[in-house]
């Protein structure tokens, strides 16, 4: 199994290779270069344009530039930020990455809260009022817009009623420690269903299915026949197997979920790494769309390892050779 | 046969309540008796009910199936008024069964060992240690060698005969007075029948078990049965000791039935067939069920379906060419 482990690391790294290259592509295809925007100003001169392009190597042959930026990438060095002057990449990053990871977290945390346990009691009673209920609460979930969802939940539940902050990660900064965590999760609150709303409803309806299909395998008719409780035909036979494709989703919807972020984050004027992209994309900061870019693949990568990972661990007919 | 029978299963009906209030009546009043340690056969074609049947005495019946009537006692007890719970503790301990599919039958996330020693923890005090000591003990009585690597398996890693061995142990761990078998060997290599049934036949003489082994292959039932019970569309139509039954056979569907059994004497040319399907259990008719594909019918077939007439002291048929042999 280590080995299997070590082997499905092993084909991360060309798959994070062809990712670098395809970032540093469709940076270096979008028009326009970091000083576009200034070219207007007749109080540059064109030579000293043409030198700072020769300086940032601009001018050197893509393969090159491509070379030189994923060794400094390798050494942890995204550069620097072209719009934040003197701030580097890494440090611009890494003071937005805990809050969104957080975010990400948090909305993960409640999803599979309700979904689950929905989903499960959903299998137990299909067709029944609650099993409607919940089927139609997954339309409505995959088929209202974040952003959307998003707007209505602060003028109900920020504006009109008070409930939540609608927007920031914390109230002052003169709070610490238990007081600082409340505050926070409260921010997180409203942001995070958004953020969570889609997966929420696709997890649901899963997990429905997977529980249902069980529950009328040979199996889990064994199980009964030996004498099993219903809990432990629920929570020992039935759980294990429904939840192993859940695993496999949970690791695509990983991506999923940071990429959801960026849009979340700028509804609820959240600090993370989506409003930070936005941003960056309006500002043309490349260095910084690159490494958020790189950054977000990175996590839909390992979100597939992670899956792979633990499929193998809760199903034993998975091969390791 | 005077004994107390252990399992008396009386004029036991199971619906299915589908949709556009259709009822499939899978078994529709079926009544017959299992002596202690006695070895009973179910037979009949596919959709004839015995599955439905063998489920309804484990009531493992799922909606949108129900028991609408009947009673089930197995000895003094009676089941079919046996709350969930205590079911449960009458389920693998008194009754075990064995399924068709030994390739589905087992949890693929579980060993082997895993599934075994939940059983016995489950029905009797023994702790972890003991129950695994046991189940190595189990494997090994029902012929599985190297039976301290296979608890330790997954189902995955086993051949379909070997899990139907694991099935079988898993059967006899608590030491239960019935074993159900639900067609046991259709599913495995011809090679491996004999020795399965073989196994169950050994296992039921050494825990003293009585065997209600449900098949549609009448060469498995003069081999291993004492007793025959036929069943067609969801009720018994024959039911007679076997060597009564394969010699005087009464119900047109019984010999139907046996000329469809390859003969070893005779030339195997031309195996006869009974034309014709089982009619849905959604729709059956009013007269004989059998009416549709009885050579023999008659007027009166089409009118009323038949009661069973004890032809006799041990011997019932369910047709009205047998009407007039009725003893009293
Ligand atoms: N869940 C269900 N819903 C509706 N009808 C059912 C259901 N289960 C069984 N039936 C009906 O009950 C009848 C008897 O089924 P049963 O499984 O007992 O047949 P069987 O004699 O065991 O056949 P086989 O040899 O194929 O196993 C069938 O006609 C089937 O259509
Ligand atoms: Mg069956």
């Amino acid at each position: 199994m280590y080995k299997y482990i070590i082997r499905r690391i092993l084909v991360f790294i060309p798959m994070l290779i062809v990712l670098s290259m395809i970032v540093f592509g469709l940076a270096k295809a979008a028009p326009g270069d970091p000083f576009t925007g200034r070219m207007l100003d007749p109080n540059i001169d064109p030579e000293v344009y043409e030198q700072q392009r020769e300086a940032l190597g601009l001018n050197d042959p893509i393969p090159v530039q491509y070379v030189n930026w994923a060794t400094r990438i390798v050494k942890g060095d995204f550069g620097e930020s072209m719009y934040y002057k003197g701030r580097s990449v890494a440090s611009l990053v890494w003071e937005r990455l805990p809050n969104t990871l957080y975010l990400g977290l948090f909305s993960l945390a409640i999803t599979l809260i309700v979904a689950i346990p929905i989903g499960i009691y959903s299998a137990r009673n299909p067709y029944s009022m609650f099993d409607y209920g919940a089927t139609t609460f997954g339309f409505f979930g995959l088929a209202v817009p974040n952003f959307f969802f998003g707007l209505v939940a602060i003028y109900f539940f920020a504006i009109k009623l008070g409930w939540f902050p609608s927007q920031g990660t914390i109230t002052g900064t003169d709070i610490t420690g238990f007081q600082e965590f409340l505050d926070r999760i409260h921010h997180m609150v409203l942001p995070g269903i958004t953020l969570g709303l889609a997966g929420t409803a696709s997890y649901m309806r899963y997990m429905r299915s997977e529980v249902l299909d069980v529950l009328g395998s040979d199996y889990i008719r064994t199980a009964k026949a030996k004498g099993m409780s219903e809990r432990n035909v629920l929570y020992k036979h039935t759980l294990r197997n429904a939840i192993i494709p859940i695993i496999t989703l949970m690791g695509f919807e990983f991506g999923a979920l940071l990429s959801g972020a960026i849009i979340t984050e700028q509804v609820f004027s959240y600090p993370g790494l989506g409003t930070l992209f936005i941003n960056s994309i309006t500002n043309r900061d490349y260095p910084v769309i690159m490494a958020i870019t790189l950054l977000l693949g990175v996590t839909i990568l390992i979100g597939n390892l992670l899956a792979d990972i633990f499929y193998s661990i809760v199903d034993p007919r998975i091969r390791y050779d | 046969m005077n004994q107390v029978p252990l399992l008396s299963v009386h004029d036991l009906k199971t619906y299915f309540y589908l949709e556009q209030n259709r009822i499939a009546k899978a078994v529709d009043g079926v009544s017959f008796t299992v002596s202690p340690g006695e070895t009973v056969a179910i037979v009949g074609e596919s959709g004839s009910g015995k599955s439905i049947t063998a489920l309804s005495i484990m009531k493992l019946i799922e909606k949108p199936g129900k028991i609408v009537e009947g009673s089930i006692h197995l000895e003094e007890k009676v089941i079919s008024s046996l709350s969930s719970k205590q079911m449960t503790k009458l389920r693998g301990n008194e009754i075990a069964m064995v399924f068709q599919e030994p390739m589905t039958a087992l949890n693929p996330v579980y060993t082997v060992g895993n599934q075994i020693t939940e059983m016995i923890r489950k029905h009797r005090k023994l702790d972890k240690k003991q129950a695994q000591i046991e189940a190595i003990n189990l494997l090994k009585i029902v012929g599985i060698s190297r039976a301290e690597d296979v608890v330790n398996d997954y189902p995955h890693q086993l051949s379909g005969g070997m899990r139907q061995r694991v099935m079988i142990a898993m059967a006899i761990s608590c030491n239960p007075k019935l074993l159900i078998a639900d067609e046991p060997t259709t599913a495995l290599d011809v090679t491996i029948q004999a020795q399965i049934l073989d196994l169950m036949v050994e296992m039921k003489e050494r825990y003293h078990m009585a065997l209600l082994l449900i098949t549609h292959d009448l060469g498995i039932v003069s081999e291993y049965a004492d007793r025959v019970v036929v069943m067609y569309g969801g009720q018994v139509v024959e039911e007679a000791p076997t060597k009564q039954l394969l010699r005087t056979t009464k119900h047109p569907y019984t010999k139907g039935l046996l000329e469809s059994l390859p003969n070893l004497k005779e030339d195997v040319d031309r195996l006869g067939t009974i034309k014709g399907t089982v009619p849905p259990a959604y729709a059956l008719p009013n007269g004989c069920r059998f009416y549709d594909r009885c050579p023999l019918a008659m007027e009166k077939c089409k009118e009323a379906n038949p009661e069973l007439y004890q032809v006799n002291t041990s011997h019932t048929v369910r047709c009205y060419l047998h009407e007039k042999e009725e003893i009293e």
